[in-house]
């Protein structure tokens, strides 16, 4: 039908001969995959991993152990509910917990631009060891550089995480099958509109707070109550399209989802409104999605609302239109969920 | 949420429906203008709902659509001159022109800026009075009072690094132009409500009764084009051709007086080209005497280089209704968000967007039961 798959991800050479790097290679769409795939992954990852995943998973010396790194270059660096360093170290530690890791130990590493205020690293720094306390993770070795002014943005920060995984569920998209339900642990799209309102200057009626929290301990409950866990996946930038999407394309499975199951609390429904985005493909940082087998799902959807009410089944996986998310909307129709290009822009009306 | 969730509400949907399979006893085709519309209906699957013969055309309502390459080309040479601050409306930067967009000169070292409204770019003149700074006014009657309002402020502080490339088109000419295509087969329009709430719809009367077609201004949301569609077909099975307000919590006979003054004072209209529909006649707003030093021609010294739009593209067709995007056959294939052939592709307002967004995995489908056919 079409010489590219218009299910999977697009690798064809992009337009115009892009030779350089553009913001939206870093937006979490399709031109980011294809960077992945066509060149980091081609070049660098070993063939016994894959990139598919939040973190390697690997066994070293009789241990099963988890190994991810992320790092932050968010802008502006303070927002309602959080700062980068809380991102650095929640990031980390929700993508081992998204290999079902149990997380233990961070590196965190600064690059800090000439004529940062140190009273702003130390808060940073203070909010980061906040946070690792809060996820139970130490801090045991880091780094520290220093650029030109006007070569960073005040400080970016990349932090990797190492966890053990303590269970023999093999957690990732290989282990999707038909049937599947898919539980999502809250309401989605405040992370990416509490930036976005800081960083433009936006003001809305209520203030809308980032999401950003540790997800380890609601995974931890989850593999012990016992509910066969397929697959997790936070939902970070490019939102619960792009990562069902990707889950769709990587598994070979089909992905159906219900727009009127999927909770979006009204401040966030409304500043999508005025600009013009979609809350599906709108950024998180303390949410996620759970792939269980049917008959597992009422035990991991109780553990999950013990920890975050608003989790809900949002749909199941079909055993057709492989690498297809379709959503039935809220008139009862149905249409298909795309994985956007880059970053989405607000509109002009 | 309050004004929104009453619109998006599926029992109502269905009772509108129902209601529309009742009155229409014969086929009948509406035309929806606006991009947004367009966006709504096949985002819900709108047209899908609707009996069989009831067929939705998706009109030229998208300014972004509309913005002709070799005015993109133009913005591109602006954007990539030394010392520039470039300002735009997001939408506008993944659109190609002939051979590039403005997120590419922006990875090429131009100072692209997004703002979300025109008066933000005359706060970053005041702030870098050593730099041009330039605004890419684009869009419909819908924008136009907001790029007034900057270029008015810019007036009255005397900045002398700041002006506008004017892109701005009015809706009405192109409605007129579309009925009077010699193989128009539309029965009825959809205005697009936000343009109404500046303009009002006086523009419009003459239209629906010269040319005998209804036209309903009709908001955004399902209900409000359930809604609207509803009221276009009692029309024509009354066999009546008047202009009725779907719209009537945001949009006035006489729409907004103050903006409607200001952009008489700010802009005169023009003869423009529309990407994909060709020159249409005062259909385009140019700065008025009184505004012209304000005008990028004034400021800058640029090639004027026109370009030929990129064939096998049908997106001149679509913008008339007289195709649906799955009837070229580039759609999906050569022509992709990504890589786009055509006006209708380039915008997340186009119809070809929208279908590629929402419809690409039943394309080869409906493709082969035509040709069966």
């Amino acid at each position: 039908m079409e010489p590219t798959s218009s299910m999977g991800f697009d690798y064809a050479a992009p337009a115009f001969g892009q030779e350089k790097i553009q913001l939206a290679h870093g937006g979490g769409g399709r031109l980011m995959h294809q960077l992945i795939d066509g060149l980091f992954s081609a070049i660098l990852i070993d063939p016994d991993f894959g990139v598919e995943h939040d973190g390697a998973v690997f066994e070293s010396h009789g241990t099963k152990m988890a190994f991810t790194t992320d790092s932050f270059v968010v802008h502006p660096l303070f927002f309602p509910g959080g700062d980068i360093g809380t991102l650095a170290v929640y990031g980390t530690v929700n993508d081992l917990a998204m290999c079902g890791a149990c997380p233990l130990y961070l590196s965190a590493g600064f690059i800090i631009e000439e004529g940062f205020e140190i009273k702003y690293l130390r808060r940073i720094a203070q909010s980061m060891r906040a946070a690792a306390d809060i996820a139970s993770i130490k801090i045991v070795t880091g780094d520290t550089k220093v650029v030109d002014r006007g070569k960073g943005h005040g400080v970016f920060i990349n932090t990797a995480g190492i966890g053990v995984v303590d269970h023999d569920l093999d957690i990732g998209p290989g282990s999707i099958e038909p049937g599947d339900v898919i539980i999502l642990s809250g309401d989605i799209g405040r992370h990416g509109i509490a930036v976005m309102a800081e960083r433009e200057g936006l003001s809305f009626e209520s203030r809308i707070s980032s999401d950003v929290a540790p997800l380890a301990e609601p995974v931890a409950r989850l593999i012990e109550s016992g509910a066969k866990v397929h697959c997790l996946r936070d939902l970070t930038r490019g939102g619960l399209a792009t990562v069902l999407v990707e889950l769709a394309t990587s598994s070979g499975k089909g992905i159906q989802i219900e727009e009127r199951n999927i909770p979006v609390c009204e401040e966030v429904k409304g500043a999508c409104e005025i600009l013009g985005l979609d809350p599906l493909y709108v950024a998180n940082e303390g949410r996620f999605v759970t792939f269980v087998p049917a008959n597992d799902s009422d035990t991991a959807l109780e553990i999950m609302q013990s920890s975050q009410v608003e989790s809900c089944v949002i749909g199941s996986v079909t055993d057709t239109r492989s690498g297809l998310v379709t959503i039935r909307t809220h008139l009862g129709t149905e249409r298909m969920v795309d994985m956007l290009s880059g970053e989405q822009l607000p509109r002009i009306c | 949420m309050k004004f929104i969730d009453e619109f998006r509400d599926s029992r109502v949907a269905a009772r509108y429906i129902r209601e529309i399979e009742q009155i229409a006893s014969q086929p009948w085709t509406i035309m929806e203008i606006c991009g947004g519309q367009t966006h709504t209906i096949v985002r819900n699957g709108i047209d899908r709902l609707l009996p069989e013969q009831i067929r939705l055309l998706h009109g030229p309502g998208c300014p972004v659509c509309i913005t002709p390459a070799n005015l993109i080309d133009k913005a591109i040479e602006i954007a990539l001159q030394r010392n520039v601050i470039f300002c735009s409306f997001g939408d506008m930067l993944r659109v190609p022109g002939s051979t590039t967009d403005l997120l590419l000169a922006k990875a090429a070292g131009a100072d692209v800026r997004v703002v979300y409204s025109p008066l933000d770019s005359v706060s970053i003149a005041l702030k870098n009075p050593k730099r041009e700074v330039v605004f890419f006014g684009i869009g419909f009657e819908t924008t136009a009072p907001a790029v007034a309002v900057a270029l008015r402020r810019a007036k009255q502080l005397e900045i002398a690094n700041y002006s506008v490339l004017p892109a701005l088109a009015l809706v009405p000419p192109a409605i007129e132009t579309l009925l009077s295509a010699p193989a128009c087969n539309i029965n009825g329009f959809l205005a697009a409500g936000h343009v109404c709430t500046v303009m009002g719809y006086r523009d419009y009367e003459p239209i629906a009764e010269s040319f005998g077609v209804p036209i309903v201004v009709t908001g955004f949301e399902p209900i409000d084009i359930l809604q609207g569609i509803h009221m276009t077909i009692a029309q024509l099975e009354q066999g009546v051709a008047m202009v009725e307000n779907q719209y009537s919590r945001a949009v006035r006979k006489n729409g907004n007086s103050e903006a409607r003054k200001l952009m008489g004072e700010v802009f005169c209209t023009v003869d423009r080209d529309w990407r994909g529909l060709g020159r249409i006649k005062r259909s385009g707003l140019a700065l008025s005497d009184a505004y012209a030093g304000f005008d990028v021609d004034n400021r800058f010294t640029l090639s004027h280089v026109s370009t030929e739009e990129k064939s096998p593209c049908i997106s001149g067709l679509i913008l008339q209704g007289r195709n649906k995007p799955y009837d070229c056959a580039a759609f999906g294939n050569l022509c992709t968000p990504q890589r786009p052939l055509g006006a209708t592709m380039v915008s997340s307002e186009g119809a070809c967007a929208a279908y590629y967004r929402y419809r690409r995995h039943e394309c080869g489908v409906i493709r082969m039961a035509k040709e069966e056919a």
